[in-house]
Formats: structure tokens, C-alpha cells, sequence
């Protein structure tokens, strides 16, 4: 197929001699199988740290807001930090999934789930912050415009914590469905592969009944570019209303118009480094090391360093309009006392060391293909970016207009415990995920195997791309031979006596071997074996001259190939391998 | 609905597309195709008519826009035009700048959603419902073609199929019975 021409210069995308039956095994392995020690170990640990957050919330809520270190003048410190730091992590979920599916990045397709899950559990715990942090919480449907019996008191929609509540909830809703319209083909092959009645069940229900029609897979198509579509403003829109929060206030150091595009690349830059936490864990453990392969990681560092840099240049631009505005207040948040030389030095220098200093290193292609590397750099950056939010948010009012008001912040063990606890959440919640859902979008990966599959690009590297390796690949188009095929439907009575001795295949209860792996079948001559009825290593092993003869009359192409290849002892060999 | 039909199965997508171009070519009628994963051109190949989901999804955010629209200008100007930190609720026009957020989510909210279950009703997905595809191995590697019988002679058209490369074929005799 000429579709499925690429460039030879791209990397294999998919690796291993994988097939289309490799893929939905692969995928459906951890969900399919039981899960092992380690798993148990993190996922207790992870529980833990969410059990101790939770008793933190409750102590908050039942006691008071007192019991954090904010005072009178820091009235926003990890709270909001955290909120602004779990939603930038959000953002790279729907930036894989919808950004690159609009820019037709194959590479997302092995990330994409993942990503995704990852956003939806990252916004839950950024969720939390806005109610725990009310002084009233109990009274926190009152930001939403009901009709009440206070005359109907309605809501302010000049604030842009209500914007907050309208962009949070559109965004984790409207991800959630583009995640599960996209996990309906995934579940329904776990669905019909798995062998338990229980797994049947419950997956049948997760899966809405897909069939996998080809109308359904139009609609699905246009629906997932669609959302793609919608998801992408949303995503540059949430956090662009999380960054008002700030920039549309009057303290120097917030009010600041380059807040938007800045909060976005920022959000972008800390949620890729989050998915490359994830992923370089989940590919050794879950063995998808062929799927989220080295080019991925590169892929996303390369991200980074595009994210990074708008990130820095952002902070380049800050420090000069303050110079340039001429007002002393700004002035004074940046240079003097404030942010680089102030009591919060080491908060600003962690910034600048964690987001612009290491992320640098990326530049060089060894650092950048090196997965602990990739890993360590991940975690600075995940580090260094709490840091800029706690930087923004409470270095700058602890120092604002009046002196007399001039103050410091210490945490309490209350405001760490939560969030700790939330990182706890975030972890029970996706390792649950890592073992129920298909971690990788197998239907779309799938489609991209003949283009970007390892596999199928050296078959294309030693035949070409044109026709002659169509008929590799393909089986070729058996009508351009109407003798031979003639032959397969005629020879009915040969074919039967042949099975005869070599036994049928039952789908139902056996699984159908690669014929490819015997020496001297090719992909036609396996398509003839499967018309004729023979799909298993089984079935060849038991081959005898008397077959042999027979295959011969029935497929006259290869005369003799088959016994001088021997194909029933190397059958043999396959299938005692297995 | 014929009652009888045909199900070939193919073990390769670029075959089944070429079947479906053969199948097509000698008349007969595909009735339904089962594929494990979106096969591209598949739906030009069998002529299927273009959805027109993106239609509706277009409809449906200018019906939040109205609502955004609508709701803050009764909420803000009409119902209580208080003056809140000096913004100006006289007219909506005035106060627009703050309504756009507001505006721009409520739009991609219900473009988005009632999109998605436009979707779902559509291709009837819901929880609960029974999967159709009748054999289980087209979630997962194989393709299957279903053909109407019609009047044609089932040899004939099995031989047919069996040239297009298919490697599965059964005769289904009545659509209950799978």
C-alpha cells in the first residue's frame, strides 16, 4: 500500500517482530495476568500517603483553615501552589492526545492513554485544593448560579475563581470522555480476549458494546478529531484562566499580561516531565519497552527543551519589563529583597537551576537518549516547577506595598501532609490504572504498525516501496493468480484428506502460530496454508511425505519447498518452543 | 434483512480493503464490515456516506454560547446590575471582557459533550449494551467482511471470497443465530 510509504529516515516506531495478535497480547498482559510484589509494595506506600492526606483534609476542614502556616498576609501559599502545580501536570495529557493528533504525530499513540489517565487523575487532586482550602467548604455550591431561595442570589462572574470552577470542571469532563471514547475499542478487546467470566462482564460493560463496525470506527474517527480539536483551545483556555487568577490582580509581581501564554508553556514543560516519570517506570514494568520506545523519550525531551525555553525566556522577559516599567514596586519584587537576593533566595535559585540550568542538558543527543538521565531530569523539573508556582504565588505577596505588612511564610505539617496526600492519590490511582485499563491505545497503534513497525520498515528498506513489497508484506493480491487459487476451492477432496491426517484448527480454543517463523514460509505461502486450513505449528509438525505431496498438488507454486525446508521438523522445534 | 450470508474473515487489512474493492466491483453487497482497529479508507471503499458529527458538534456550541450568553447577561445586568469593585454592568457590551472566559468554556462544554453522546446514540454505545461482532477475534487481529446471499449462489460466491484471499469462510444461515 502506498499509505503506508514513510520516509526511511524516521525511526521505527514499534519494535520487535511484532504483529497485529502481539500487539492486543502485549497490551492486554497486565491486565490479563496478576500483579506482582513490587506492585503491591509501591501501591500500599502510595495508599498510605493518601490515608495520612486524607486525616490532614479532615483535620483541616473540622478545625479550620488555621491550622496551615498561612497568615494575614500570605492568604495563598501550598494550597494554591499544589492546585496550580497538579493542573499544570494535567496539561501535557490532552496536549499529547489532542496537540499532536491534529499535528498527525504518530508518536503520541503509544503515550496518549497514559498521558491521558494521567491528566484526569492529576486534575482530581488539583480539584481538591479549591474546596479544602474554603473556609466554609460545606457552603461550596454556592459558586454555582442555582436558582435559590435568597431571591435567587446569583453568582459573580467577574471573578476568576469562578472562571476556575467553569474551566476545571469543562476541562476534567470533557478529557474524561475523550479518554473513554477512546478506551471503548481497547476495553472490548480485553472484553473478547480475556478468559474469565468475571473480567467478560465487567469489561463488556466498560466497553458500551463496541463491535467495532466500520460506520463505528467513521464516527469514532471524526469524534476523537473533533474533541482533538476542542480539547486543544481548552487546554491553552484552563490554564490560561488558572494564570488570571493571578495576572489579573494588583499585586506587583502578579499583575502581569505575559501570565497566559507563560502559566501554559510552564504547565506543558511540568506535564511532560511528569508523563516521562510515569512512562519510564510503567515501560520496564508493565514490559511495553517495544512500544514506548527511546525515540519516544527523545521525542518528549524534546518537548521539554521547546517548553523549557519558553518557560526561561518568559522569566528573561519578566526581569526586564520590571526594569523597563520603571515602577519601583516591581522593581522591588524582582530585584532587590524580593525574589533573587531576598529571604527566599534558595526558592528562586532552586527555579532557576531546576527549569533552566538542567533541562539544558537536553540539548546534547546522548543526555537526551539516556533514560536515567531522562529520568533524573524529569524529577528536577517537577521539583523546580512546584518551585516556580510557590515563587509566584507567595514570594510576591510576603513583600508587597505597604512595609508594615511585610511578613514570611512557614508550612505546617498539616499543608505538607496534604500534599503529600495528594501525591499518594495520584499513585494509588494510577497504578490502579496500570493494571485494569490497556495502558497502551492498541486499536491505534495498530494503525500505524505497517508504517512505523520495525518490521515492516526493513522489509520496505530491502524491497522498496513499491509493489514487489506490497506482495512481501501482503500475501499479494491472490486474484492476479486464478490457476493456482483455482486450484485451492477444486481441490476440495485433496484438501480434505490432507487435514485429515494433520488435524483441524478450532478458533475457539486453539491460537493460531506464525507460519512465517518456518524457513521457506512466506506471507503467501502462509496465506495459502491458512486457506487451505492450516494455522497452527501443530498442524505442520505432523506433516509426512504423504503431505508433503499432497501440498504440493494443492499449492503448485513451490514444488518441493516444503520437505526440502524440512517444515514439519522445524515445526516441531516452534511448537515445543512456545 | 436477507437471511442468509456470508462471513469471510481476513487476516490482513490491506487484503480486506482489496477485497472489498473486488467484492463491490462483481456486485455483490457487503452488508457490514468488523475491523479490530480503524482501517483508513475503508468507509470511501464501501461508499458510506460522511458522518456528520462535526455538524452537530458545531450546532451544539453555538447552543453554550447562547446559554453563556444569555445567562450572564440576566444574572449580571438585568437581575442584579450591582456594582461589584467598579466593573461596569450597565450593558452587557461593557462587561464583556470578564463574560469571555465563561463564554469560551461553556461553548467547547456543550460542543464537546452532547457531541459525545450525539455518538453514542448514534452508533448505539452505552453501558450495558451487548457487543455484536460476531466472531471475537475482530477485536483483536482479524477483519470480517459479512456479504448478503441474496439470490447469488453460495458456491459461486464462496469461491469468489476464497480468491479475494479470505481465510475464514462460513455460511450464516439466519442473523439470530450468532
Amino acid at each position: 500500500m502506498s499509505s503506508h510509504y514513510e520516509a526511511p529516515i524516521r525511526e521505527p516506531l514499534v519494535l520487535g517482530e511484532k504483529s497485529y495478535q502481539d500487539i492486543s497480547a502485549d497490551v492486554a498482559a497486565p491486565v490479563l495476568g496478576k500483579a506482582n510484589k513490587s506492585w503491591w509494595i509501591v501501591f500500599t506506600i502510595a495508599l498510605i500517603a493518601f490515608l495520612w492526606g486524607l486525616g490532614c483534609i479532615i483535620y483541616t476542614v473540622s478545625t479550620g483553615i488555621g491550622v496551615w502556616g498561612l497568615n494575614k498576609t500570605v492568604g495563598w501559599a501550598w494550597d494554591i501552589t499544589n492546585f496550580v502545580w497538579w493542573v499544570g501536570i494535567g496539561h501535557a495529557g490532552t496536549l499529547i492526545s489532542a496537540v499532536l493528533l491534529l499535528f498527525r504525530q504518530k508518536w503520541r499513540m503509544a503515550v496518549n492513554r497514559s498521558a491521558e489517565a494521567m491528566t484526569i487523575f492529576a486534575v482530581v487532586q488539583a480539584g481538591l485544593f479549591p474546596i479544602i482550602h474554603m473556609g466554609r467548604p460545606w457552603l461550596a455550591y454556592w459558586v454555582l448560579p442555582i436558582p435559590n431561595q435568597f431571591g435567587s442570589l446569583w453568582v459573580n462572574f467577574n471573578s476568576p475563581l469562578l472562571w476556575d470552577v467553569f474551566a476545571i470542571s469543562t476541562y476534567l469532563s470533557i478529557s474524561l470522555v475523550f479518554w473513554w471514547t477512546g478506551l471503548l475499542p481497547d476495553f472490548a478487546m480485553i472484553r473478547d480476549k480475556t478468559k474469565s467470566p468475571f473480567q467478560k462482564k465487567i469489561y463488556g460493560i466498560l466497553s458500551f458494546g463496541w463491535s467495532g463496525r466500520v460506520k463505528d470506527w467513521q464516527r469514532f474517527e471524526e469524534v476523537s478529531l473533533v474533541l482533538a480539536g476542542l480539547a486543544t483551545p481548552l487546554v491553552l483556555s484552563v490554564h490560561t484562566i488558572v494564570s488570571f487568577d493571578f495576572a489579573t490582580s494588583v499585586v506587583p509581581g502578579w499583575h502581569s499580561t505575559i501570565y497566559p501564554p507563560y502559566f501554559v508553556a510552564g504547565a506543558i514543560f511540568s506535564g511532560f516531565a511528569m508523563v516521562q516519570t510515569l512512562l519510564i517506570i510503567m515501560r520496564k514494568v508493565s514490559n511495553l519497552e517495544n512500544y514506548i520506545t527511546i525515540v519516544h523519550i527523545e521525542y518528549m525531551n524534546k518537548v521539554i527543551l521547546l517548553t523549557g525555553g519558553i518557560v526561561t525566556v518568559a522569566y528573561a522577559t519578566e526581569y526586564f519589563v520590571m526594569w523597563y516599567s520603571g515602577v519601583p514596586y516591581e522593581d522591588y519584587t524582582y530585584l532587590s529583597y524580593g525574589a533573587a537576593t531576598g529571604p527566599y533566595w534558595w526558592a528562586f535559585w532552586a527555579l532557576i537551576i531546576c527549569n533552566f540550568v538542567v533541562p539544558m542538558t537536553l540539548w546534547v543527543k546522548k543526555l537526551r537518549r539516556n533514560i536515567i538521565w531522562t529520568f533524573i531530569v524529569a524529577l528536577v523539573i517537577n521539583i523546580g516547577m512546584w518551585f516556580e508556582r510557590f515563587n509566584i504565588i507567595v514570594v510576591n505577596i510576603t513583600k508587597d506595598r505597604l512595609t508594615s505588612s511585610w511578613t514570611m511564610f512557614q508550612p505546617t505539617f498539616i499543608d505538607i501532609g496534604t500534599f503529600v496526600g495528594t501525591i499518594g492519590f495520584f499513585f494509588v490511582l494510577f497504578l490502579l490504572y496500570a493494571r485494569t485499563f490497556p495502558v497502551i491505545a492498541q486499536a491505534e497503534v495498530k494503525t500505524i504498525l505497517k508504517s512505523s513497525g520495525e518490521k515492516f520498515k526493513n522489509l520496505r528498506a530491502k524491497h522498496g516501496n513499491d509493489v514487489s513489497h506490497v506482495r512481501a508484506l501482503d500475501g499479494g493480491p491472490v486474484v492476479e493468480k486464478p490457476v493456482a487459487s483455482q486450484n485451492v476451492v477444486s481441490d476440495k477432496a485433496k484438501v480434505d484428506s490432507l487435514l485429515s491426517t494433520i488435524g483441524t484448527f478450532n478458533p475457539d480454543v486453539e491460537e493460531q502460530d506464525d507460519l512465517k517463523l518456518i524457513n521457506g514460509v512466506g506471507p503467501v505461502m502462509e496465506q495459502k496454508l491458512h486457506q487451505i486450513g492450516i494455522f497452527t505449528f501443530d498442524q505442520v509438525s505432523r506433516m509426512t511425505d504423504r503431505e508433503y505431496d499432497l501440498l504440493d498438488e494443492i499449492v503448485s507454486e513451490f514444488p518441493g519447498r516444503a520437505k526440502r525446508d524440512d517444515w514439519a521438523g522445524q515445526a516441531l522445534i516452534l511448537k515445543n518452543n512456545k | 434483512m436477507a437471511a442468509k450470508k456470508i462471513h469471510a474473515i481476513y487476516t490482513d487489512d490491506d487484503l480486506l480493503l482489496q477485497a472489498v474493492n473486488q467484492t463491490r466491483a462483481a456486485k455483490y453487497h457487503i452488508s457490514e464490515i468488523f475491523t479490530p482497529f480503524p482501517v483508513h479508507g475503508l468507509d470511501h471503499a464501501l461508499g458510506l456516506a460522511p458522518t456528520r458529527l462535526a455538524i452537530t458538534s458545531f450546532l451544539y456550541g453555538l447552543c453554550g454560547l447562547t446559554v453563556a450568553v444569555l445567562m450572564m447577561n440576566y444574572m449580571m445586568i438585568q437581575d442584579w446590575p450591582q456594582n461589584i469593585g467598579g466593573k461596569p454592568s450597565f450593558t452587557f457590551y461593557q462587561n464583556m471582557p470578564t463574560f469571555i472566559p465563561i463564554m469560551f468554556e461553556l461553548t467547547v462544554f456543550f460542543a464537546g459533550h452532547l457531541m459525545v453522546i450525539t455518538f453514542y446514540m448514534r452508533s448505539k454505545l452505552w453501558p450495558f449494551r451487548k457487543a455484536e461482532n460476531p466472531d471475537p477475534r475482530t477485536t483483536d487481529a482479524h477483519f470480517l467482511m459479512e456479504v448478503d446471499v441474496d439470490n447469488h449462489d453460495v458456491e459461486t460466491l464462496s469461491e469468489f471470497l476464497y480468491d479475494t484471499g479470505a481465510s475464514e469462510i462460513s455460511l450464516i444461515e439466519n442473523e439470530q443465530d450468532h
